[in-house]
């Protein structure tokens, strides 16, 4: 098999070797200079391994350094140290913040003022109701509608929401899965009956539903019947909307689940994998749809290990579409990946500390290499965002791009032997994981019996015993604990729900019923025939069916999913 | 019964499915030697009531992330007056406001754990509160 990774570096004479085995000269190093000083002054208990659980040398040196990485270049295969070329130094990755809350009015406000702001992306939040596959005003979405994202139950909603942002000049992402492509829908036949050309409509839809079975759990159907979906979006999507990213793989959720690096390293290009082999099965050329899948991960804590996590993703994602997929457009191998600060290391306790947080894990996901970012908001251990806090994330965003330099050169931590040889380290060890799943017969038999349930349940429950015995350090919840000022808090009004439901009943009444029962039962035929279901969803969104009347045929057809309860 | 391992039902109302905080509090009371009942997701409080009933639980845990969290423990407050099992201790976790703390103690809610609490607190706030309840149970059984 060809390995670009393979060949060795002139005048290395241990190239027989595992790269990653000290040799003498090392060893000596550790015997008379670093036994010495560690005696008189003990190592921390804390400094031996990642939060991975990686091991770590006391110190890394040209003896590490994989051979691989010293002829691996920015903006070629296999795209460790980046997919452009030119890195940051002419465009800087997109500043997205991730918004919603109550009615799509107050979302449609909360956007315009990021984008004056100077935010130069759009991300939807949607409310549990619609994000479960429910209308505003079912008893199911009762006490939920706007709480944890904005209420859209229809195309009128979704008009509000976009009100004034032009759908061909303004990139939008949308956190929507289980019934992603009836809101995507929605979005489409926004953008069109404001007169835009779909080929010029630019965005991402999560869509990716492989990671709720796994982590988020916001699932409906089946797993098998909600792949086949993402896959009619795989391929109906770069042909209608040519510039839309039709699936963000994700790793975010499944390590806010409590996963470590390494597991959503490893967990979240499986499942894009899956998804590329599904389409591949379906008889659609890998070329025409790889380069619109795009990635999203966390940025964690531990600095270097979250920036050997992206470079490791780039690498292995290029390898797979390049020599197992037989990808012939280097577009098709290059893992493109919004980046987002890790929601879960927030604390309530002394939350305006979160501030320093976000910046760390902000810097990291810059040196990694992400395409756009996502920083969290302070007070979001406590409630929703306020448009204070919130803004000061995107500041955080613009002091590291405009202020600190590190935009200005290409991958500038690339050759440093410690981040090289954990980039390594994390390649490896996911690899290996990958292996585990396989093993299984892939990912979907790895939801249906259990097995990621375990192995996050297993990494949440050991990092919160360390956290508990006091292995790890939380700075103010597990040391430096002090009384800290309370900050102002976002209130979502009990009124949403209220609103929502008057503007459903409206929908109902004005609507043509006759067209909006023929294209739920349209939906249903797609469903039942296994055409591809986009034109249908498309039909439904401009006959305005409500969201979940075209997710009941889909429960209707294909069964709700229940998982086994793992503890 | 007052003798006995402490049992638990630990659920998930309504829709959101974030259980990370559900299933570490779950393992943690069972590390510690109580009886724990996990529901698992989606649990309307008319099944989490039910369940409460049926283990003969001590005490109930909420896990709610969502905002949502004055109608479910509401509505689970009120559901085990109705079910005469108003002195199971009613707890719970989640993102939850300090400003919400007043409102939630008064309609039953013994304990709200917020992020960054630990499980030893928990695990200890449990066993004193259920010890309480226990004796009040035997001193209301003696004095009839």
């Amino acid at each position: 098999m060809a390995d670009d990774r393979t060949p060795t570096v002139a005048g290395d004479a241990h190239d027989t070797e595992d790269d990653t085995v000290p040799t003498p000269r090392l060893d000596a190093w550790r015997r008379d200079t670093y036994g010495p000083a560690v005696a008189r002054i003990p190592e921390r208990s804390t400094a031996s391994e990642t939060l991975s659980g990686i091991p770590l040398e006391p110190v890394y040196t040209e003896e590490h350094r994989s051979r691989a990485a010293a002829l691996e270049h920015p903006g070629e295969y296999p795209f460790t140290r980046g997919i452009h070329a030119s890195g940051y130094r002419g465009k800087l990755w997109t500043m997205r913040m991730f918004a919603g809350f109550g009615t799509p009015e107050e979302t449609n406000r909360r956007f315009h003022a990021l984008l004056a702001a100077g935010q130069t992306g759009l991300s939807t939040a949607f409310d549990l109701p619609t994000l479960m596959g429910y209308d505003a005003d079912d008893p199911m979405a009762l006490g939920e509608v706007g709480r944890c994202g904005v209420s859209v139950s229809s195309l009128a909603d979704m008009e509000v929401l976009f009100d004034g942002i032009d759908p061909e000049a303004v990139t939008t992402s949308m956190t929507i899965n289980a019934p992603a492509s009836p809101i995507w829908a929605m979005y489409l036949a926004m953008a069109q009956r404001r007169g835009a050309d779909l080929t010029r409509v630019g965005g991402t839809t999560q869509n990716d539903i492989l990671k709720e079975f796994i982590a988020q759990k916001e699932y409906v159907i089946p797993p098998e019947p909600s792949v086949r979906l993402v896959v009619d979006t795989i391929e109906w999507g770069p042909r209608e909307v040519p510039r839309w990213n039709v699936v963000s793989v994700s790793g975010y959720h499944i390590r806010e689940a409590g996963s470590t690096a390494v597991q959503e390293l490893a967990f979240t290009l499986a499942n894009g994998r899956h998804y590329v082999q599904r389409t591949v099965d379906r008889g659609v050329d890998v070329d025409t749809f790889a380069p619109r899948i795009s990635f999203f991960f966390n940025v964690h804590n531990d600095f270097f290990e979250e920036i050997a996590k992206l470079r490791a993703a780039r690498r292995i994602w290029a390898r797979w579409l390049r020599e197992d997929f037989g990808a012939r457009d280097p577009r098709s191998w290059t893992l493109r990946t919004h980046a987002q600060t890790a929601g879960v290391s927030l604390t309530a306790q002394q939350p305006l500390v979160n501030v320093a947080r976000v910046a760390v894990q902000a810097l990291a996901g810059v040196l990694g290499g992400a395409n756009s970012l996502h920083t969290d908001a302070y007070d979001e251990a406590l409630s929703l965002p306020t448009e204070a806090a919130a803004l000061l994330a995107l500041r955080t965003q613009q002091v590291i791009a405009h202020e600190s330099g590190v935009a200005n050169v290409v991958d500038p931590l690339g050759g440093s032997y410690f981040l090289e040889h954990l980039t390594d380290e994390m390649e490896r060890r996911a690899l290996a994981l990958v292996a585990v799943i396989d093993a299984q017969g892939g990912v979907e038999a790895a939801i249906e019996n259990g097995w990621f349930a375990r192995e996050i349940g297993d990494a949440s429950y050991a990092e919160q015993r360390a956290v508990d015995a006091g292995d790890r350090v939380i700075v103010g919840v597990n040391a430096f604990q002090a009384e800290a000022p309370r900050v102002p808090l976002q209130h979502v009004d009990a009124s949403v729900a209220r609103a929502q439901a008057e503007r459903l009943a409206t929908v109902r009444a004005e609507r043509d019923d006759a067209a909006a029962r023929a294209a739920l039962a349209d939906l249903r035929d797609a469903a039942v025939s296994g055409r591809n279901s986009m034109p249908s969803f498309m039909r439904c969104a401009h006959a305005l069916c409500t969201l979940q009347e075209q997710m009941d045929v889909l429960r209707d057809v294909f069964g709700v999913y229940e998982e086994p309860v793992v503890l | 019964m007052s003798e006995g391992p402490i049992r638990v039902v630990i659920a998930k109302p309504g829709l959101d499915g974030h259980d990370r905080g559900a299933k570490v509090v779950a393992r943690a009371l069972r590390d510690a030697g109580m009886e724990v009942v996990y529901t698992g997701l989606r649990q309307t409080s008319a099944m989490i009531v039910r369940a409460a009933v049926q283990e003969d639980a001590d005490a109930v845990g909420l896990s709610v992330l969502s905002g949502a969290h004055m109608q479910y423990f509401e509505q689970v407050a009120a559901g085990l007056r109705t079910a005469g099992s108003d002195d199971v201790v009613l707890f719970g976790g989640g993102i939850v406001p300090d400003d919400d703390l007043p409102a939630l103690r008064e309609v039953g809610v013994d304990r709200v754990f917020t992020p960054g609490a630990s499980t030893e607190e928990i695990v200890r706030y449990l066993r004193q509160a259920v010890a309480e309840r226990r004796s009040r149970r035997a001193g209301a059984e003696a004095g009839r």
